[in-house]
């Protein structure tokens, strides 16, 4: 019987032979991953475990960066016991300071997860390296505690729901609208402990970056991951990076689908996921002139340079309404320079942006750009929860790059064509 | 385990930055978190728990966030058992570990009701309605996550394989 996507990882995983969905495998890991929130947590149950050494000190990353640069002395505590107990296990891959990115930036970044890997992260957008063809899933602290002392966790096989993405999109149309998109058609539990698995020649024609926005979005579906095919597109991104190893993959031919979803990119609008769910979506145009107080550009899903630039198309020779708050946010230190060097730098503060370094922040309503009740927040970021951003009574709307951009400017939200 | 306390309903979709907001992320204290929980849903809703009573949850409960301090915070409050429609995935792996327990019932829900008197038999997924008589069965826990819960939770479990 064909396999899908993430069968075939797992399977390259687990010496007990994968026959479908539901069963439980156990499997080695490739990569743990936590952050300054959740890696206390892992390292309080890793020690509570009696765990005494970490399994491979190459395949743990530990990333400060969802309450840093320290907001207050209780995050700089906490991030103090994961910088201890790096040092304490000789983690090779400790990021903070100056090095420090958004994780899931980060990881591709620097070559540390690649094609065909598993990996865990106690962050629930860990999934997006399911864009570079890697089996990877949130999890919570203990789960990862007990990767970073086992190298390995169980993993229910997942049922996959493919995605088809077809057709040619048009301009201020990309990644983030797609997988908004369908997140409105499934509903934010409608991949409940499913895989998510993308192909058609969208995909094919689709950058890494791109790939990686979408895989991101998987768990706003409730997915477990969300895949991508391997193709040389993907090898050549990782090997750039400094990733050792990968080969092509795709799907079986007969591989079992629970469900295949197609959809059609050509005309599709700008897509803006409206308060307070992710699935609550609709075409920008729908949306177009509620007042907005702030604009976040940056995060795990749209920090990247290729967001940044994006965004900087839009924003070049306009400047953004006086009452809004612009807060761009490249994620990671190679994407800022990459910022400067672009002249993109420039652009963001001749239109009045504020610039802030690398940070989840503000995504988490953790710090650099918290809401006051009554506001209403346009952002690239992936949550739009009640109070996601601050008070309970602010208002978030996801966007991709170009329309928070062009909303900036306008002071409200508007389609980037019609600016 | 028999759990016997006050049902407190609160819908679909329920999220963790609604069981715990990030603010609150700065500790891993589980009376501290306790104190907040459900926080992000309505200020001051821990108020109204006794130790020992029952959220109700509806479609996708702990949806979001892979903090695991939204179990905890549960915990925390005095809440030992959740039951829901169906929970989102890394949360239902995160109470099982944390030893909070998740009884997903499906349209059963709807059979129980805010401030309902709820008893729960946490081994056999029983869950009687003490204030109008109904009764539903719980989906069984899987086998292998049985195992972990038989150890004792996940520390228990992974203790065993490392000694």
């Amino acid at each position: 019987m064909g396999q899908t996507l993430a069968e075939k990882i797992l399977q390259n995983h687990t010496d007990e032979q994968v026959t479908g969905a539901g069963q439980i495998v156990q499997c080695k890991v490739d990569m743990v991953l936590a952050n300054d929130i959740t890696a206390p947590l892992a390292i309080k149950s890793f020690k509570a475990m009696g765990a005494k050494k970490v399994f491979d000190r190459d395949k743990i990353s530990l990333v400060c960066d969802h309450f840093t640069p320290n907001k207050d002395i209780d995050s700089a505590e906490q991030v103090k016991v994961v910088r201890d107990f790096a040092e304490e296990m000789g983690v090779t891959h400790y990021y903070e300071c100056g090095e420090v990115g958004v994780e899931h930036a980060l990881l591709p970044e620097k070559g540390i997860v690649g094609p065909g890997y598993v990996v865990i992260g106690a962050d629930s957008h860990t999934c997006t390296y399911g864009g570079l063809g890697a089996f990877a899933t949130g999890m919570g602290s203990t789960d990862v505690g007990a990767g970073m002392a086992l190298g390995e966790t169980w993993f229910k096989v997942p049922p996959t729901i493919r995605v088809n993405l077809t057709g040619t999109p048009g301009k201020y149309v990309g990644a983030k609208d797609f997988v908004l998109n369908q997140i409105g058609i499934l509903g934010v539990s409608g991949a409940l402990y499913k895989a998510l698995e993308y192909g058609g020649e969208v995909v094919d024609n689709m950058t890494i970056e791109g790939r990686m926005t979408i895989a991101n979005m998987a768990i706003e579906a409730g997915g477990k991951v969300g895949l991508f095919p391997v193709d040389q597109k993907t090898l050549d991104y990782s090997s750039k990076a400094g990733f050792k190893g990968g080969e092509l993959m795709t799907p079986d031919a007969d591989a079992v689908y629970e469900r295949v979803v197609d959809i059609d990119v050509t005309g599709m609008a700008p897509q803006v996921a409206c308060p307070h769910l992710p699935d609550n979506v609709k075409p920008v145009d729908e949306t177009a002139g509620l007042k907005i107080h702030q604009a976040v550009i940056g995060s795990c899903t749209n920090g990247r340079i290729e967001d940044m630039r994006e965004a900087a198309e839009v924003l070049k020779g306009r400047k953004v309404d006086p009452k809004v708050r612009c807060i761009i946010l490249p994620a990671t230190p190679s994407i800022w320079k990459a910022c400067m060097q672009e002249g993109l730098m420039e652009i963001f503060m001749d239109a009045g942006c504020i610039v802030g370094p690398p940070t989840c922040g503000p995504c988490l309503g953790g710090h650099m750009g918290i809401l006051a009740g009554g506001e209403r927040a346009i952002s690239t970021t992936n949550r739009n929860f009640k109070g996601r951003m601050g008070s309970l009574e602010s208002e978030v709307f996801l966007s991709n790059p170009a329309v928070a951009a062009a909303s900036a400017v306008a002071g409200e939200i508007i389609n980037p064509a019609k600016l | 385990m028999k759990v016997t306390g006050t049902a407190h309903k609160v819908g679909d979709h329920i999220d963790t930055d609604a069981i715990i907001p990030a603010r609150f992320l700065v500790t891993t204290d589980a009376k501290e978190l306790g104190a907040n929980c459900m926080e992000g849903l309505e200020a001051g809703w821990v108020k109204r728990v006794k130790e020992n009573d029952v959220m109700v949850g509806g479609v996708n409960f702990g949806c979001g966030s892979s903090r695991e301090h939204a179990p905890i915070s549960i915990l925390g409050a005095g809440i030992p058992v959740v039951l829901a429609h169906s929970f989102a995935r890394i949360f239902y792996r995160n109470g099982f570990n944390m030893g909070l327990v998740l009884l997903e019932i499906g349209d059963d829900i709807d059979k129980f009701s805010d401030t309902d008197q709820i008893e729960v038999d946490t081994a056999s997924g029983v869950i009687n309605n003490l204030t109008t008589g109904a009764t539903v069965q719980a989906a069984p826990v899987p086998p292998f996550m049985q195992e972990i819960l038989n150890a004792g939770g996940l520390v228990e479990y992974a203790k065993k394989k490392l000694a």
